[in-house]
């Protein structure tokens, strides 16, 4: 390339320009909520020998494997300034029309598992339809969906006689493997994520809409004004993680080989703590999924540190709310220095 | 307060470095009781910065702030406001859901046991408002409110602080004429009770016509100081560029062509039964005064206001575009008036805000970083774009270059028509001229070109027609020749109407 990599016009300054992608990725959310994960991970190592066991570590990643898909598309959501609730509901819903399926066999294991990922599918659009359309704020929308789909869960684990199941079991070695498979000694579900995480970065990264989506978020009217269909780009977001929580849901179920009515109770708080932790801010315009599943990681951490060193479940509990805070504090702090 | 002449403030070597831009280089500014100066300079020449620094907004990196005699380095705008100081800022800084009085008070809202007197306030900002003749429901939303509107407001609450010094960074950038002369008034009046008072603008005229000393600034470093008396606007100009500048316009010959726009009956909320064309090459203006509907019906052609009745054709076809999606699409585009609420994304960097609009049609789908970052170098060049990184977000530019940057968005999209909603909002002297060199190079390549401006100057310098609108109706249509600033008033105002429906009709 003949052009010089910064423009220098008019007077030029002096500005650090080599390095400064370096010096970017220093100051950036991501790395330091890295660092933190790094710091945890370090200090485990010390604590309790078993930690550091491939074994241990591997749960560690199966266990966040779920949230952390989930929060791929709560991220994009978060990032166009919305929220979405009703992720843990959508996942319990849509594992069930799948158990569901395949536990009366109408229709074969896999298209069941299609028809479950269509109905999450679904269930996200309302959520974008009802924002977009009828300009439900995306707190309530999805607060009501939270319950409607909580309902559709028992709904569709009862009988239509009025009988009344929590668990209906799903039993098919190919579906479950989604959830409880493994290659070689690394769980299914780790690589699910990570292939996820992996495409939908770059999608965030390399498109238009991905582009799109942050506009959105920075300043919805600049960016309709701009040629931007944020209407478009809602629906989007709300729908994917729909789908998302889908097999979210089905990943679950396979683990256990049953699906719950309860599933995913209330596991939206943790996706948007992991989205939030981060560096996501909830007012919109900001956030990365590698944050994201970084802020995923610290939780998960966290929650098996407890159980290896025995403590009691309330200080997990508590630790995580601090967690949160804090990792919002320092970056106000940051920001503020800056 | 009666020690006019004395001093009031001094500025004495005071620095400040973002990374490594050195937005003020050892600067010296001072200040008398009862004094107007105005600071002057380029876009990005660091005024802006001068006043952050002065209002506890951002901290200094060296040098000396001296206060009623007193050195001050306050860290908070909140302990300048106690000291006395009251800032009107380049950028309106207001909460767009909260109605007048929350604005005017925030962040000082007095009462007892924390319950406010709402009775109180409410006389209290109907007084200020009277100050400069403002009318305006104290309990509407800002957000309801016309741009000039708020920042009359903006002046009010700065007026109703009873502050010593007041600082007005481009205070009447989007006020007509006739608010600016009440802004004058009000100066002259502070200038009589012994307020000094910092006026930061790009119109020269008006500079020496309201201050007693100019200060000019140059990339971040102190020019000098003269008096009025020894003031002429080409001198403060030379000052300010560091060189004589050219001011001959480039002459282009007109070229223009077969109707490119054409509107008929147009009628909508705030506009009634627009009827005008713009050719191919040809410079539309259109003037009037605020509120006239004129960037009402913009946005209507542009799909991003509804319209009720009426016609729009675009290159011979019937048109009505659903949102500004598609009229970007068939070749429109269109410089809002509000850069910060209505065009900018703060928090995103300058190359990306440069190719917002243009981003789909590079592309199939998917971006290039490469031919992305060649089309925002390659604005930055045309439109001299004052810049760091392409990678510093838009917020760090000064108000004039991010002005120069939403321009440069919809001049990357190399529309058929273009629509401009005062494009040079906020924009140095320099920069106008090469502004509308490019503006006129674009119509003689065949461009059609709506432009809405409160500047006469402006309007005269490049209008080829002057379509005149009062209360949403057209009440005039003249070529450049006849324009002159008596006709294009009285055709404001509604005093001439060539186009009122004669009286007798209406029954
Ligand atoms: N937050 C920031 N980060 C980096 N650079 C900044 C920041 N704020 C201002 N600058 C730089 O400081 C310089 C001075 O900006 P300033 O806003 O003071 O200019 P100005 O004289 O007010 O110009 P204008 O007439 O356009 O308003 C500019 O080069 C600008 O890019
Ligand atoms: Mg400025």
């Amino acid at each position: 390339m003949e052009q010089p990599e910064v423009v220098q016009v008019g007077t030029a300054r002096k500005g650090e320009s080599g390095g400064s992608f370096w010096r970017r990725l220093l100051q950036s959310r991501e790395f330091g909520v890295f660092l933190a994960l790094v710091g945890l991970v370090i200090l485990m190592r010390f604590l309790t020998p078993y930690f550091w066991k491939p074994d241990n570590i591997f749960n560690v990643l199966r266990g966040m494997s779920t949230i952390g898909i989930m929060a791929i598309g709560q991220t994009m959501i978060i990032i166009t300034g919305g929220i979405d609730l009703s992720v843990g509901s959508v996942l319990a819903a849509s594992a069930m029309i799948t158990a569901r399926l395949m536990y009366t066999g109408v229709v074969s294991p896999w298209v069941a598992v299609l028809i479950g990922l269509g109905f999450g599918t679904l269930l996200g659009a309302i959520n974008g339809l009802i924002i977009t359309r009828v300009k439900v704020t995306p707190f309530i929308a999805t607060l009501g969906m939270l319950s409607i789909a909580r309902g559709l869960a028992y709904l569709l684990a009862s009988g239509l006689q009025g009988t009344v199941a929590s668990n209906v079991p799903m039993r098919d070695e190919s579906v479950n493997f989604l959830g409880a498979g493994y290659i070689g000694p690394v769980p299914f579900p780790v690589i699910e994520m990570f292939v996820l995480v992996i495409v939908f970065s770059l999608f965030l990264r390399f498109t238009v809409l991905g582009r799109q989506i942050y506009a959105v978020g920075s300043n919805e009217q600049a960016a309709r004004l701009s040629g931007v269909s944020s209407d478009m780009v809602k629906l989007f977001v709300y729908t994917i993680t729909g789908t998302l929580a889908a097999l979210s849901g089905i990943m679950t179920a396979g683990l256990l080989g049953t699906s719950a009515t309860n599933a995913g109770t209330g596991t939206e708080l943790d996706v948007i703590a992991a989205v939030v932790i981060g560096g996501a801010s909830l007012a919109g315009g900001s956030g990365t999924i590698i944050g994201s599943i970084i802020g995923a990681a610290i939780m998960a951490v966290l929650r098996n540190a407890f159980v290896l060193l025995q403590f009691p479940i309330y200080m997990q509990t508590i630790s995580i709310g601090l967690v949160i805070i804090l990792a919002v504090a320092i970056d106000q702090i940051r920001r503020r220095s800056s | 307060m009666n020690q006019t002449g004395a001093e009031i403030l001094r500025v004495e070597a005071v620095s400040k470095r973002y990374g490594g831009v050195h937005a003020l280089e050892q600067v010296n500014f001072d200040l008398r009781y009862g004094e107007v100066h105005a600071l002057v300079g380029e876009n990005g020449a660091g005024k802006s910065t001068l006043i952050k620094v002065l209002g506890g907004i951002i901290p200094r990196n060296g040098g000396r702030v001296l206060f009623e005699g007193n050195e001050v380095d306050y860290q908070r705008p909140i302990e300048a406001l106690h000291a006395g100081i009251a800032i009107i800022h380049q950028e309106l800084s207001m909460m767009p859901s909260l109605n007048v009085i929350e604005n005017m008070y925030m962040g000082r809202m007095p009462g007892r046991f924390g319950i406010v007197n709402w009775k109180d306030l409410e006389r209290r900002t109907r007084q200020a408002m009277a100050l400069i003749d403002l009318h305006v429901d104290p309990y509407a939303a800002v957000q309801d409110l016309t741009i000039s509107q708020r920042q009359m407001i903006e002046i009010a609450r700065a007026l109703s602080v009873n502050a010593k010094l007041i600082i007005m960074d481009e205070p009447n950038s989007s006020l007509t004429q006739g608010e600016s002369e009440r802004l004058f008034a009000v100066i002259d009046s502070l200038k009589a009770r012994g307020i000094a008072i910092i006026y930061v603008s790009h119109k020269i005229e008006e500079v020496l016509r309201i201050s007693d000393r100019i200060t000019v600034f140059r990339d971040g470093k102190y020019v000098g100081t003269v008096d009025r008396e020894d003031a002429t606007e080409q001198k403060i100009i030379n000052m300010m560029v560091g060189r004589e500048l050219d001011r001959t316009a480039i002459s282009v010959p007109d070229k223009i062509g077969d109707v490119l726009l054409d509107v008929r009956d147009l009628s909508g909320p705030g506009f009634d039964k627009v009827n005008f064309a713009v050719r191919k090459g040809e410079i539309v203006a259109f003037s009037g005064l605020v509120g006239a509907g004129r960037s009402e019906v913009a946005s209507a052609i542009f799909g991003a206001r509804p319209f009720t009745d009426g016609e729009i054709t675009f290159y011979g076809r019937p048109v009505r575009f659903k949102s500004p999606k598609h009229a970007i699409r068939a070749g429109i585009a269109m410089v809002q008036e509000d850069r910060k609420v209505l065009s900018l994304f703060m928090d995103m960097t300058i190359q990306r805000n440069i190719t917002m609009a243009e981003l789909p049609y590079m592309s199939k789908g998917v971006t290039s970083d490469g031919a992305e970052r060649r089309l925002a170098q390659q604005m930055v060049r045309s439109l001299d774009i004052r810049l760091a990184s392409l990678d510093d977000p838009v917020s760090s530019l000064s108000g004039g270059n991010q002005q120069k940057t939403v321009l440069s968005r919809w001049l990357a999209t190399t529309p058929k028509l273009l629509i401009l909603d005062e494009p040079t909002h906020g924009v140095d002297v320099g920069a106008k001229a090469e502004i509308y060199d490019l503006i006129r190079k674009l119509a003689a390549q065949g461009v059609g070109v709506m432009l809405i401006s409160s500047e006469l100057p402006e309007v005269l310098a490049l209008a080829h027609r002057i379509v005149v609108m009062h209360e949403g109706r057209i009440t005039g249509i003249l070529d450049r020749a006849d324009a002159s600033e008596e006709a294009l008033m009285a055709y404001a105002t509604g005093i001439a109407d060539d186009f009122a429906v004669p009286a007798e009709v209406s029954s």
